[in-house]
């Protein structure tokens, strides 16, 4: 962040920290460092004077340490050299007699973040592992967590992940959960730390000591145990039952989720759980914080998909409040509209038509939907509001109940005749394309039931040249065809008028198309018309489509209080797909990350191996290169243990495979150059057991096909298998990336 | 886990930035941040938002944030987490920030730069919570709060709930609840006072011939204390207080909450015998007890509301006229009041201790009839003390026939905060 100016501050600043007079009065001294943090927080680069607060480190005022200490996290990433400077000082801090600087310069030094501090942190890091005081310990834990990731994810040190299951056992509570979360990081290439039978009753022993922050922690983690008996399922439930009271949102909400994934087989103990977490999640919709108020909501949606009538009582708690954001509004108006019933739907009908003239148009019209969503069970009551609606004669509110109506003739055909009758007069209030649109197609479809259909659609045909959404053309050619097979003498005229003017002198393509293609028809004879044109005009079963069957609870527990809900399903897809993509696509040469992803597991760690099915199957070991007479020789020896044919459509890029074959140690023999055809590669690779995968790919770009033919030296199912998926997995990433 | 916290100023400067982790593309997030939050839609909600396109290092990135006091509160993270827990946090680190620096603002904080970096680091290491009570925290915070320049007659507008009944004039407030709870060392005349609110928020809907559509009241008690740590305290409330629907004690209707909690720190031992509360209150703002009630109303609002529309065809004006009565006694105090009509274009704020309603001010769309209001009913003063107040709304409707308005619409009417009306009265 370049800032212009920075550079005569920074001199100040540099000449004040260099001044013995200030470097004598503490308090100036410390002014003045408070400054540079002021300026670093609102974005100037402060990297210039690195070398005066280095020398400020050495101090035995504790809140300026602080400062330099917060200074110099910032900006060692930039100054790794001159930060290495500051490290004797922090070692040296990390032997006071005081824990809370011994803790304060062990978290600032494993906070540096800069290449090469590791040597440095390790042993004060192990000593402070068996510190006396818990707040040194504490840290030192996390400095595990730290000190890992500054390693580049690469190896897991087995003595330290021993000593921090050990401190589990820690008597400090937030010493405990530290762990977990260190230990969480350190293993998350081996799915995280281990929750067997003996921690999982040592956390739940130790869960009330714990503040409410490690209660929510914890009961994230334990969502990973497996109670091995029906009755050691209960006996934990029957422990965390006090949870579910807590005062604090967060640990009651994890505690249901914990409630609803343990009890994933016993569906009334799961109903029972969410009958009594009604209360908090009430209390969090209206509570004073609106951000909270909003993820109870969408919480509240996430259960009602699968217990519609859940909140049905309460429906008076998710009125609006004038004074509500708009986006607790659509939220609240979503809620109201699943909640409804034989018993509220009169009052709820009631709420929602007044906010249907509400000063937001956005919130008028979502309102207007809502009542259309209620109307396919309650038809008759909300067609009644909504042809009043029509009445006010405002554009934003009758466009939106057109469209409503649209839909619902679509799914309730028993309302077209109330619907028929409203609809004359609301052509004057529609200027949108999609209210225009549906109010053609209505005229269109149900022309025959409204008297003055023929007239309204003329008027559409004489101000068809000024119209400007090309839809609306479309729908106006299709409609007016339609409703000339019922009122033919009423139409023939303007349909006329209307196809000459779509043929000769429309500008949109997709508009004359369609006009052509109506004129060749009817050329066709008006029998072929009726066939093509004559669709039903109402299908109710299209409704259960809409609107998804309940779903069991099971299948959304798992997303219970995480960011799913609160996104929405749908477009939290999309983010961890774009995720996903990210992770595995352009980032595939460069790092090994894909091979967690497969079934290979990157380092030893015996005992997680036995436990996961499918990670002791196979292992390729890296770098064994074979030379290509050897390879020559031994495929010549051998029977085809495999063949398998991939599809495989256009481009090919010969390095990128050979790149990605090698970050899951698969070497490349020979391959022919890019573009030969038919295109061939020789590949090998070799398990730690000392067996022998020789692949020959054969590339026809003439039968868009890759043929895979894979050698053994040793006969073993299984390890083919996982060698083959290996591969498959490989090419299918290429083939995606290239698309 | 936590990548990075921040807190903006209004205008979306930074004030303080921390970076847990490192893991993220660096400070331009919170730039990011303001930018997404000002350009969303309107029907996306800004409580929770992801970053994706873009550069690359910030994709999958999902900011949270509350807003506290006209400051932003963010923080961002790459994992599936608990939402709950998250905004529970920001909520209490703005409790936290309030304890020590006095009072949460703009100014506050950055005068208290140092101080605020120093509680952020001890509650949270490598984005992860460590503690957030106030005692276990004062053993490590070392730096003393800058406190906020003296009481002015300028700051008579920003009444705090705390402190407001001590004084013995209604007009200047004492500014003894905001000051930080870890006062300086050197002065030791720290006083041990302890001041109790119940704060109360009750949106109730009225049906235009007065009756009751609607009610529901959302109850506290705030507890702000600075008695030295470990002084046990009790709490008594009126033994006629019930909870929920069916329970019954004492000869009259009594006192009723639909469902109460508690502070953890809550000792319930004497609570289903005497109604007393026991607790040892850390130092700084605690919430000892929320209650909830809704519909059936024990006693009858502590206010009244007659409407008045009317219609004058000729010139297409509408009139509206609320006429707002409180029935509470003169001792309560209402710090902040807000009457909007719901149905009607005229929503208006009504700021409790402005002399005249000339600041009233529509808040609704521009589409709408300028809402003009004054004063009625000859009383220009508006103390909360029993007084009747009017407002109106004179409106020119342009097409000669109002947009909604149907005289049998019920009115909708929110009430801010009302101290010392609670039905559980403390009797401390």
């Amino acid at each position: 962040m370049p800032y212009l100016g920075s550079e005569d501050v920074v001199k100040e600043l540099k000449k004040a920290l260099c001044n013995p007079h200030i470097q004598a009065d503490r308090l100036r001294y410390r002014n003045v460092i408070q400054r540079v943090i002021r300026y670093m927080t609102q974005g100037l680069d402060m990297s210039g004077v690195f070398m005066e607060m280095v020398k400020a480190s050495a101090t035995v005022d504790i809140v300026q340490k602080k400062l330099v200490y917060l200074y110099m996290c910032t900006y060692a990433p930039l100054k790794p050299d001159l930060a290495l400077l500051a490290i004797n000082t922090l070692c040296k801090d990390c032997s006071d007699p005081n824990p809370m600087v011994r803790g304060l310069a062990l978290r600032s030094m494993c906070s540096l973040r800069m290449p090469g501090v590791q040597e440095y942190i390790q042993q004060p890091i192990l000593n402070g592992l068996r510190d006396k005081a818990s707040y040194v310990r504490r840290v030192a834990v996390l400095g595990c967590a730290k000190m890992h990731n500054l390693h580049g994810d690469s190896e897991v040190d087995g003595a330290l992940v021993n000593e921090l299951y050990s401190l589990l056992r820690d008597q400090d509570p937030i010493v405990v959960v530290n762990c977990l979360r260190s230990l969480e990081e350190i293993l998350k290439l081996e799915g995280g730390v281990v929750i067997n039978k003996p921690i999982a009753h040592h956390l739940l022993n130790r869960m009330s000591k714990l503040d409410q922050w490690g209660q929510a922690e914890v009961l994230n983690f334990l969502l990973r145990y497996q109670p091995r008996s029906e009755e050691e399922l209960f006996d934990i439930l029957n422990l965390l039952d006090s949870f579910l009271k807590s005062s604090s949102p967060g640990v009651v909400m994890g505690a249901t989720k914990l409630f609803l994934i343990l009890a994933k087989k016993f569906p009334h103990v799961q109903t029972d759980v969410l009958v009594r977490v009604k209360g908090p999640l009430l209390a969090a919709c209206s509570s004073e914080s609106r951000e909270l108020c909003f993820v109870a909501l969408c919480h509240v949606r996430q259960i009602l998909h699968s217990l519609p009538g859940h909140f049905s009582s309460h429906y008076k708690k998710f009125f609006c409040s004038y004074s509500e954001p708009h986006y607790i509004k659509l939220q609240k108006v979503e809620v109201l509209c699943e909640l409804v019933n034989d018993e509220n739907v009169q009052q709820v009908l009631e709420e929602l038509r007044g906010y249907c003239t509400d000063v937001s148009a956005d919130f008028a019209q979502a309102a207007i939907f809502a009542i259309g969503g209620i109307a396919r069970t309650y038809t008759d009551q909300c067609v009644q509001i909504l042809t009043e609606l029509l009445g006010l004669r405002q554009e934003h509110i009758t466009t939106v109940v057109v469209q409503t109506f649209r839909d619902l003739v679509w799914l309730c055909p028993q309302c077209t005749e109330a619907v028929c009758q409203a609809l004359p007069g609301c052509e004057e209030n529609i200027q949108d394309s999609e209210g225009k649109q549906a109010l053609i197609w209505l005229l269109g479809v149900h022309g025959e039931r409204i008297p003055n259909a023929p007239y309204v659609l003329e008027d559409f045909v004489e101000n068809v040249k000024s119209e400007t959404f090309p839809a609306v053309k479309m729908e106006l050619l299709t409609a007016l065809l339609r409703l000339f097979l019922s009122r033919p003498a009423e139409c023939q005229d303007m349909l006329g008028r209307l196809l000459y003017y779509c043929i000769e002198e429309e500008k949109d393509m997709a508009v004359r198309d369609r006009g052509l293609f109506y004129y060749r028809l009817l050329l066709v004879g008006i029998d072929e018309v009726k066939r093509i044109l004559c669709s039903p005009k109402s299908d109710p079963t299209l409704g259960l489509l809409e609107d998804p069957a309940e779903r069991p609870v099971n299948s959304w527990a798992s997303d219970f209080n995480t960011l799913v809900p609160v996104y929405g399903k749908a477009h939290w897809a999309t983010i961890s797909k774009c995720q996903g993509a990210e992770r595995c696509g352009p980032e595939l040469p460069k790092t090994s990350s894909f091979a967690a992803s497969g079934p290979l597991i990157p380092e030893d760690n015996k005992e997680r191996e036995q436990e996961l099915p499918d990670s002791g199957a196979l292992m390729l070991v890296p770098n064994r290169q074979l030379t290509a007479d050897y390879f020559e020789k031994t495929w010549l020896s051998l029977k085809v243990a495999h063949q398998q044919v991939l599809p495989w459509r256009g481009e090919f890029h010969p390095d990128t495979l050979q790149m990605a074959l090698q970050v899951v140690n698969i070497q490349t023999i020979a391959m022919s150059r890019a573009g030969t055809r038919p295109w061939k590669a020789y590949l090998s690779a070799q398990d730690d057991t000392g067996c022998l995968f020789l692949t020959e790919l054969l590339l026809e770009p003439e039968n868009s096909e890759m043929q895979i033919s894979v050698k053994q030296n040793e006969a073993r199912t299984e390890t083919l298998n996982s060698f083959i998926s290996v591969l498959e997995t490989v090419i299918g990433t290429i083939e995606e990336i290239k698309s | 886990m936590i990548s990075q916290f921040f807190i903006l100023s209004s205008k979306g400067d930074p004030l303080i930035y921390k970076d847990f982790r490192g893991d993220s593309g660096g400070r331009d997030v919170a730039e990011l941040f303001y930018r997404k939050l000002t350009g969303l839609p309107g029907d996306e909600s800004p409580v929770v938002m992801v970053t994706t396109g873009g550069r690359r290092h910030h994709d999958g990135r999902h900011f949270i944030h509350i807003r506290h006091s006209s400051l932003y509160l963010v923080v961002t993270t790459s994992e599936n987490v608990s939402p709950f827990s998250l905004l529970e946090l920001l909520s209490r680190l703005a409790t936290l920030l309030g304890d020590y620096c006095g009072s949460l603002g703009e100014g506050t904080i950055s005068r208290n730069v140092a101080l605020v970096y120093e509680l952020l680091d001890e509650v949270l290491d490598y984005g992860y919570v460590q503690t957030t009570s106030t005692e276990m925290l004062r053993n490590f915070i070392q730096t003393e709060a800058v406190v906020s320049k003296p009481f002015s007659l300028f700051d008579l507008s920003s009444v705090g709930l705390f402190g407001a009944e001590t004084q013995q004039s209604k007009v200047a407030p004492s500014s003894a609840a905001s000051r930080p709870v870890l006062s300086s060392r050197s002065d030791q005349s720290q006083k041990n006072e302890v001041f109790l609110d119940v704060v109360e928020r009750l949106s109730v809907l009225i049906a235009s011939n007065g009756s009751l559509l609607k009610v529901d009241v959302q109850g506290e008690i705030r507890l702000k204390s600075f008695l030295p740590s470990g002084s046990e305290m009790r709490i008594g409330l009126t033994e006629e207080f019930c909870v929920g629907k069916s329970e019954l004690r004492g000869y009259g209707p009594g006192i009723r909450v639909d469902e109460v909690s508690f502070h953890s720190s809550v000792n319930l031992d004497e609570f289903e015998s005497h109604r007393i509360l026991r607790l040892q209150p850390p130092q700084g703002e605690l919430t000892v007890m929320r209650y909830q009630l809704s519909d059936d109303l024990p006693s009858p609002l502590p206010f009244r509301l007659f409407p008045s529309v009317q219609w004058d065809r000729g010139s297409g004006r509408l009139q509206v006229y609320l006429k707002l009565r409180c029935d509470l006694p003169s001792k309560r105090e209402i710090p902040g009041e807000r009457v909007s009509s719901a149905r009607q274009a005229c929503p208006k704020k009504a700021p409790s201790p402005a002399p005249s309603l000339s600041k009233l001010q529509p808040v609704s769309g521009a589409e709408q009839p300028r809402a003009e209001g004054r004063a009625g009913g000859g009383s220009p003063s508006l103390g909360p003390a029993s007084g009747a107040r009017r407002l109106s709304t004179l409106g020119p409707f342009p097409d000669g026939r109002p947009r909604a308005p149907r005289t049998s619409q019920p009115w909708a009417l929110h009430l801010g905060p009302s101290s010392g009306s609670g039905p559980g009265q403390s009797l401390l």
